[in-house]
């Protein structure tokens, strides 16, 4: 039987580790290769990391951090953040990374989606979805919106719509972040969650607001999600992952334990 | 020397690196004649069959594997390279090389787990393995650890015989098959972690016997 996958995410700045609340006020806290081999170590089932530089003239260092992770760690992960074209694709994966995703690229070029499916497979391609709550209109039916840059600049699209043409232009994955919640450490978007993961039919990993164990649990039974991120629960050595696992092994979610 | 068989279909520099971080040199080669030199033979491969079967041909590889197969010299296929291994696909209704009986069919819709849950297609994620008896592949590998999995499609082979392993998503499939010489295995040992690296270490000492 499957088991859901706990992944921790890096937000990476010109080549180091932060954690941002709400996207603002980023600290440093770290190297993220030696993080990345921490979480290999700790039992992570995947990583994704964050590219919040995404300032086209430092994209080389970037490459060069996921080369590094991928002499070392031997489990997959993915990279987002400032991939704008197959050929950035193409640099990523080739540097050794499973997956990317795309976020704001894609909502600016949808193309992008099924061009890179087409070049790399389906499974290659994660689609980043930042959403936020609003009042439900005629133009955001679900209450959902999604936002861009970084989750500054609402995009004036339906968050659920946006799932759906996601999975129809062949993203493999969807990773759906909350605005709201992010950096609030108060659990996940739930509703939000369960209402994209229940209308797709490719997996759905939950992000933003994690902060403790019972959180996760939420998420994957009330919010059907396939996956959590997480950040700063296990950044800060709040919890371990394996604590984590712990937890939802004894609740009865099937979780990979031995590593 | 350990030849990866590139034949276009997606990154295969990841089981290489994993080769190099267990110390085995290999080299990643569209020439047959570097697989019919080659000590042992990786055979991954990402991607839809009917493009990898057609390169396939286009570069005679498929010579190639059938000749290294015949030799006796240790295979593995990963993935997708799994698959192509059986007679036919039904993804671009391909046939394909036919190393072992059987087919490969695509995860039905609506697949659900025992306690009700929609299933999701792909499988994608970590899984256990079921072995129906030892392989020196599998040897020091704890019975449960589980295995990095991405595909849409799954092995059915016809005969029991070349069943290895199986996985259970929605109902048991054949994630492990083999026959002589020749190892298959559907998840990706090169992003399996820990298991995953002894899986393929195993792999690159083992001299191409069922039982040794």
């Amino acid at each position: 039987m499957l088991s859901r996958r706990i992944i921790p995410c890096l937000d990476v700045r010109d080549g180091k580790l932060t954690k941002g609340i709400k996207f603002k006020g980023n600290v440093d806290i770290g190297d993220p290769v030696e993080m990345a081999s921490f979480y290999y170590e700790e039992g992570a089932d995947e990583l994704v990391f964050y590219d919040i530089t995404a300032s086209s003239e430092k994209r080389d260092i970037m490459i060069e951090t996921v080369r590094r992770v991928a002499e070392k760690i031997f489990i997959p992960f993915s990279v987002g953040g400032g991939i704008r074209s197959v050929e950035d694709m193409r640099l990523v994966l080739l540097a050794g990374a499973e997956k990317v995703s795309i976020n704001s690229a894609a909502i600016r070029d949808p193309g992008l989606i099924e061009r890179g499916a087409e070049a790399f497979g389906s499974q290659a391609i994660v689609l980043g979805m930042d959403v936020k709550q609003v009042s439900p209109s005629p133009k955001i039916p679900s209450g959902y919106e999604m936002v861009i840059d970084g989750g500054r600049t609402p995009a004036r699209i339906d968050a659920l719509a946006w799932a759906k043409e996601g999975e129809r232009l062949g993203a493999g994955e969807i990773c759906l972040n909350s605005i709201d919640a992010d950096g609030t450490k108060e659990g996940y978007e739930l509703n939000l969650t369960r209402l994209i993961a229940s209308h797709v039919r490719i997996p759905v990993i939950a992000s933003g607001g994690a902060g403790r164990a019972e959180h996760l649990f939420q998420v994957l039974t009330r919010g059907l999600a396939d996956a959590a991120l997480i950040a700063s629960v296990t950044h800060f050595g709040l919890l371990s992952i394996r604590e984590l696992k712990s937890y939802l092994h004894d609740k009865g979610i099937k979780v990979r334990m031995n590593w | 020397m350990i030849a990866i068989i590139d034949y276009q279909a997606g990154n295969l520099t990841s089981v290489q690196r994993a080769l190099a971080f267990l110390g085995h040199d290999s080299v990643i080669t569209h020439d047959p004649a570097r697989v019919l030199a080659a000590e042992r033979v990786i055979f991954p491969g990402v991607g839809a069959a009917g493009k990898a079967m057609f390169d396939l041909r286009r570069l005679g590889m498929d010579r190639a594997l059938l000749a290294s197969y015949d030799a006796g010299k240790p295979i593995l296929g990963i993935c997708l390279g799994t698959q192509i291994i059986l007679e036919r696909s039904e993804e671009n209704d391909t046939p394909c090389i036919g190393l072992i009986k059987g087919e490969v069919r695509r995860f039905p819709e609506n697949l659900t787990e025992d306690e009700g849950r929609r299933l999701k297609v792909p499988h994608m994620g970590w899984n256990g393995i079921q072995l129906k008896q030892d392989h020196v592949l599998f040897r020091g590998i704890d019975p449960d650890s589980e295995f990095y999995f991405v595909h849409a499609y799954y092995p059915s082979p016809s005969r029991a015989e070349t069943v290895l392993g199986k996985t259970h998503y929605g109902f048991s499939f054949a994630s492990v098959l083999f026959s002589r010489n020749l190892v298959a295995v559907q998840f990706h040992p090169e992003k399996s972690g820990r298991p995953g690296l002894k899986f393929l270490s195993n792999f690159c000492f083992w001299e191409g016997k069922e039982h040794a």
